[in-house]
């Protein structure tokens, strides 16, 4: 049985911290995501000119520097705003910008980026055809996006959701920088104190391992749902 | 007082980039009319076809449904558009369109492609949509299909489940963008059939064809376009036998 030192319930406790990181980041980057390839593809001059400084200012950021200009530049931004809140309006308004906060919002947003991009290319990828006969059967622009053009797209978009949830989950690990006890972070101590890195740094290796193949499996299985109808008459 | 006419189309111009593909289209039909269109291709039958329902909308000109004008108006760029998306959506709903590539939502099963505008846009009731679906399912013969998907049938299937879909709105009019010319041609027959049977039954139709034997035997009115205009008009047996243009003389002549 693999012995801890002690220190394993630490470190489980560090793998719920990642992967409520990588849940939470997720559920943001999907909803950036679909804002960002709705505003790219609405024929809006103004959506689409934020949406594509927004990807395009993400992507060309390393994800290191975003995170800590997040975590440091985050609490500098809250306060300011806390202050003139206070000052001009009398609104007590104040929060802290903890590391797990930080955290979230800087993966969801490099990932919203990402998933816009993947999001677009489905979005493109719908037959015209599915379209236009909503609109002949007098379907709102809405009910179109909902009923038609979302589930269409998610088939074209599911593999690339899948590669962007995985380098999501490995990315999470970059949050131990910030201070955040993530299951990384953790490792990193015991494997200092005890000076045994391969101890602590292998089991971690194969959480973050189980977790992703254990994804891979699930997007396979999501991937079959949501081809049903398209692949068995091919 | 009069009931008033399914469809009346006046002058329909529509232009392209500065390539005017109708120079002025009017139709009028009864209730029970079934007008084809027929044409070489470019003719601007199937963009005709495209503007009564506004998937293509006209540069100028009336479009009349059951009385009801749709109203237009004019954007930032002066471009004419509908005045009143609504408005359009509601008319969209009593003009059903059956496509030349069927367009069935390839991710629900026969049914729900059916039920789908009923319970949604005509707001029936779900259990009277399915009762609806399913007997139009049997009408157009592919009743036991009804769980499949679109990809799992024959395009002849295919299209006679959109025919099912577009008689599930119980429409104004029906139109028919080319409805066989994507099916191989041992499967033509099963939906022209179909399309006939509809005939009989006294429902508005208007069909874009080559289908020249189902244009000569189940009309009342057809239309022969040829460059954005209607060259020869009126019954089968006038456009057919007695043709009073060259174009129809010619488009009529053996090919080979």
């Amino acid at each position: 049985m693999l012995d801890l030192k002690g220190y394993g319930p630490a470190l489980a406790e560090g793998a719920v911290v990642t992967i409520e990181l990588a849940f939470f980041s997720l559920a943001l980057a999907l909803t950036l995501g679909l804002l960002g390839a709705s505003a790219k593809l609405s024929g809006n001059r103004v959506l689409t000119g934020i949406a594509t400084t927004y990807t395009t200012l993400i992507r060309g950021v390393p994800d290191l520097v975003m995170m800590l200009l997040f975590y440091y530049g985050g609490q500098v931004a809250v306060n300011a705003l806390s202050d003139y809140l206070w000052e001009t309006r009398g609104i007590d308004f104040f929060f802290q910008f903890d590391p797990f906060m930080s955290g979230v919002v800087t993966i969801g947003l490099i990932f919203g980026a990402y998933m816009t991009e993947t999001f677009r290319g489905a979005f493109l990828a719908v037959d015209v055809g599915q379209i236009e006969a909503a609109k002949a059967y007098g379907f709102s622009r809405w009910h179109t996006f909902r009923r038609v053009m979302i589930p269409q797209m998610l088939r074209h978009a599911l593999p690339g959701i899948g590669n962007n949830w995985q380098v999501l989950l490995k990315t999470t690990a970059l949050v131990s920088i910030i201070g955040l006890t993530d299951m990384v972070r953790v490792a990193e101590e015991a494997a200092k104190a005890e000076r045994m890195p391969f101890h602590f740094f292998i089991p971690v290796a194969a959480v973050y391992l189980a977790l992703t193949a254990g994804s891979e499996l699930f997007i396979k299985w999501l991937d079959r749902r949501a081809n049903v109808g398209v692949v068995q008459g091919n | 007082m009069a009931e008033p006419a399914p469809l009346i189309c006046r002058d329909i111009h529509k232009t392209f980039n500065k390539l005017e593909v109708l120079k002025g289209i009017s139709l009028e039909t009864r209730k029970g009319d079934v007008v084809s269109l027929i044409g070489s291709s470019g003719s601007g039958k199937s963009t005709f076809l495209r503007c009564i329902n506004l998937l293509e909308t006209p540069t100028s000109g009336d479009i009349i449904v059951h009385g009801d004008p749709i109203r237009f108006t004019e954007n930032r760029k002066g471009e004419r558009v509908p005045a009143d998306n609504r408005q359009v959506e509601l008319i969209r709903a009593r003009l059903s369109m059956v496509f030349q590539g069927f367009n069935l939502w390839s991710h629900m099963t026969v049914l729900e492609n059916i039920i789908e505008a009923p319970v949604h846009v005509l707001k029936i009731p779900r259990k009277e949509a399915i009762e609806r679906a399913e007997a139009y399912l049997n009408k157009v013969g592919i009743y036991e299909r009804k769980d499949y998907y679109p990809a799992q049938m024959s395009g002849g299937q295919q299209q006679r489940a959109a025919i099912a879909r577009a008689l599930a709105m119980e429409p104004e009019v029906m139109l028919f963008d080319e409805p066989t010319s994507a099916l191989d041609p041992e499967l033509v027959g099963e939906v022209l059939k179909v399309m006939q049977s509809l005939a009989e039954e006294g429902r508005t139709m208007i069909v874009v064809t080559h289908e020249m034997a189902f244009a000569r035997d189940v009309s009342t009115q057809v239309l022969f376009l040829h460059q954005g205009v209607i060259e020869e008009q009126g019954t089968p047996e006038k456009v057919f036998d007695n043709p009073e243009s060259e174009r129809m003389k010619q488009f009529l002549a053996p090919k080979f």
